[in-house]
């Protein structure tokens, strides 16, 4: 236990400040009120669905929860079900074995809700595209309101397009 | 090319290039003789694959990758245009039954006397009957979306329930859907259903340019990326008779311990978040920040994605990338002992490690277990140590064991890899070898046919490639030790109870994209 805490302590914080958002990023006006994304701002519960990647969005989506990122100082955390959620965070092309999935997850997230896809293939379905297998990018299955590119984006890039979709736009 | 003879009188020939590997057309009898010979000498079934020829004339083929004593022995047996079929070889290679169930999904061969011949990689998205992978089927077929009915085994008596998860899990994973047969807590059995990320990379690859390819195989598993982008170079490379420079191979076994060290670390730190030890997860993943940014800054990306292509690297390290590597390397290590000290003392953590979800030594190897989890049970497999390539001929490099085959016995493992890998990595900066990192590659020869194989951090992925008339891709085959891997989690979590399923999977952190393709 000296030791675990010894380390704690050696370590110390190595957070470094959130990114600002990125009104580039996204795909529709914003489709909630202010009210609404005032109270997202305060804490927000995300549902990670993976429809598809090759893993790589994921490894850096984990990589925002960590020291470094720190998304959870922001009141930002993963919930189990998305029947818990605010947002849908989205990675892949969507294959057409997950579209049903990620449909009915979509449908299980109560309204009002976000959803941003991350990378990019769940921008425009990336190398692997449209096909027999594939339906491509994730707006092709579900409505988009702010998606991130990158293969994969850095955390920071994830933390800011997670951040743009519950900024409140200037109008 | 040589001629030789084998124990079994297969006229083999040899493959050029950095595997040592050879091929041979083989009867139908002839393949099953060829198996049973490998398996009784103790070497093991890699991949198992179909082609599709009629559009040359032919038939199919199918494919059997198997490795011996000599290295990589590919056996191709031609099938007929019409009904496609040839012995199951499940009974030999218990791990060839998923295997021969894909190939049946996609090209319509038929394996007689499977065990098993429910369909595997096919949900709903296309029709049975139709096989997505024959020539005569486009790319964008589509078909109109079909209910997906599966006949899982379902456990009766007093008591037994079912619990059924997923595709979509609780935490950030990948999706696939695990059924669970249980009385109480305990699990009396575990069925795994999986190709819900099937995206059809190999139908992508088709027609593609070698070099475009080489993007598309570093996607069958982002966490894989070096190693998937090796063996694919390699395949090219021995298809089109190129030499690669000394010092691309010495940036590439760099390149490849990195990525074994980052996904360790990783796994170090969910292990522990998994036994409620969240200081595991911030130590271990700080430090796997450390070295994507390391990598960033040196060779590019993160995760060193498109680093390696045919004929080299994409670009030789920065002049004073040795000292920053060295330097990150002995941080790592010091911190690495401190946080093991805290992991093999912390009662609680060794309390769920220790006996979890345990694949016995026996078991391991009669169903065939690879990789780093079968290194955890007693097999002692590393391509590094048992057909080295270059440079790792002269790394003398030093295999970790273990004999207990529990989530104890993988985080030991893990831990040795990690320090294995960063000394390695030091070895290799002390011996800088000089020179190109990359040459042109030349054009690719029509109807070639090439192979490659490296040690990934999970075990060894394989990568067949095929070129068409045109010098383009014609087949492109990726294989990840998942596929070997996936069936024996099945039987590590029978007696432990639910809420370890979570800790003994991690331990194992099997690719659910590359098995789907």
């Amino acid at each position: 236990m000296y030791t675990l805490l010894k380390q704690i302590a050696t370590v110390g914080i190595v957070s470094e400040p959130p990114p600002e958002a990125d009104e580039a990023l996204r795909v529709t006006r914003s489709r909630l009120d202010d009210a609404i994304l005032k109270q997202f701002g305060r804490s927000l519960a995300i549902r990670h669905v993976d429809a598809g990647s090759c893993n790589g969005c994921e490894l850096e989506i984990h990589m925002a929860q960590a020291a470094h990122y720190n998304l959870e100082g922001l009141g930002i955390r993963f919930v189990a079900s998305p029947r818990h959620a605010d947002m849908l965070l989205v990675t892949g092309p969507v294959s057409r074995h997950m579209a049903v999935a990620l449909r009915r997850t979509y449908d299980a997230t109560p309204d009002p809700k976000l959803v941003v896809a991350i990378g990019d293939c769940g921008c425009c379905g990336g190398i692997f595209g449209e096909s027999y297998a594939s339906c491509g990018r994730v707006s092709n299955v579900i409505p988009v309101d702010v998606a991130v590119p990158g293969c994969p984006p850095a955390p920071v890039a994830i933390m800011q397009g997670i951040l743009t979709a519950i900024a409140r736009p200037r109008r | 090319m040589t001629i030789s003879v084998t124990a079994s009188d297969i006229a083999t020939a040899s493959i050029p290039g950095a595997v040592k590997a050879r091929r041979a057309r083989v009867s139908a009898a002839g393949l099953r003789a060829a198996c049973d010979r490998v398996r009784a000498e103790g070497g093991r079934l890699i991949a198992l694959w179909g082609c599709d020829d009629t559009d040359l004339g032919a038939g199919y083929v199918l494919n059997v990758a198997l490795l011996d004593r000599d290295g990589l022995l590919c056996l191709g047996l031609p099938l007929p245009a019409e009904h496609p079929h040839y012995p199951s070889i499940a009974d030999l290679f218990p791990a060839a039954i998923r295997m021969q169930r894909s190939a049946y999904d996609l090209l319509g061969l038929h394996a007689q006397g499977s065990p098993d011949s429910r369909k595997w990689l096919r949900h709903g998205a296309w029709p049975g009957g139709v096989f997505p992978l024959r020539k005569n089927v486009p790319i964008d077929a589509a078909f109109e979306p079909a209910p997906d009915h599966y006949p899982f085994v379902r456990v009766e008596g007093e008591g037994v329930h079912e619990i059924p998860v997923g595709p979509v899990h609780a935490g950030t994973i990948e999706p696939g859907h695990f059924r669970f047969s249980i009385v109480g807590e305990a699990v009396l059995r575990l069925e795994q259903r999986l190709g819900y990320k099937h995206k059809g990379i190999e139908k992508r690859a088709e027609g593609m340019s070698l070099e475009h390819c080489a993007r598309l195989a570093g996607r069958v598993s982002g966490d894989s990326t070096v190693a998937y982008a090796w063996a694919y170079a390699q395949a090219v490379e021995s298809l089109a008779g190129v030499r690669v420079p000394a010092r691309a191979l010495w940036l590439r076994a760099i390149a490849l311990e990195l990525e074994r060290v980052h996904n360790h670390l990783g796994d170090l730190g969910y292990l522990g978040n998994d036994v409620a030890l969240a200081f595991g997860f911030f130590q271990f993943w700080r430090l796997k920040e450390l070295v994507l940014r390391l990598n960033a800054s040196i060779f590019g990306h993160r995760y060193l994605m498109d680093y390696i292509v045919p004929g080299g690297v994409a670009r030789d390290l920065p002049l004073e990338a040795p000292g920053k590597l060295a330097e990150l390397a002995a941080a790592l290590e010091a911190e690495l002992r401190t946080l093991r000290g805290v992991y093999d003392e912390h009662a609680g953590a060794q309390d769920r490690f220790i006996g979890a979800g345990r694949v016995a030594p026996e078991l391991a190897q009669r169903l065939g277990l690879t990789g780093m989890a079968g290194r955890a049970s007693g097999l002692a497999c590393d391509l590094r140590v048992d057909h080295p390539i270059a440079p790792y001929d002269q790394l003398d490099v030093r295999m970790a064991t273990h004999d207990r085959g529990d989530v104890a016995a993988r985080v030991a493992v893990r831990f040795d890899e990690v320090f294995e890998s960063l000394r390695l990595v030091g070895a290799m900066l002390g011996q800088a070898v000089a020179g190109a990192v990359n040459v042109p590659l030349p054009v690719a020869p029509a109807h070639g046919f090439g192979v490659g194989m490296v040690e990934g951090w999970r075990g060894e992925v394989l990568v067949a490639l095929e070129t068409g008339a045109g010098g383009n891709v014609r087949r492109l085959h990726p294989h990840d030790p998942s596929w070997q891997n996936w069936p024996l989690l099945e039987r590590a979590v029978i007696d432990n109870i639910v809420p370890d399923f979570p800790l003994i999977n991690k331990s194992f952190n099997l690719s659910y994209s590359a098995q789907d393709l």
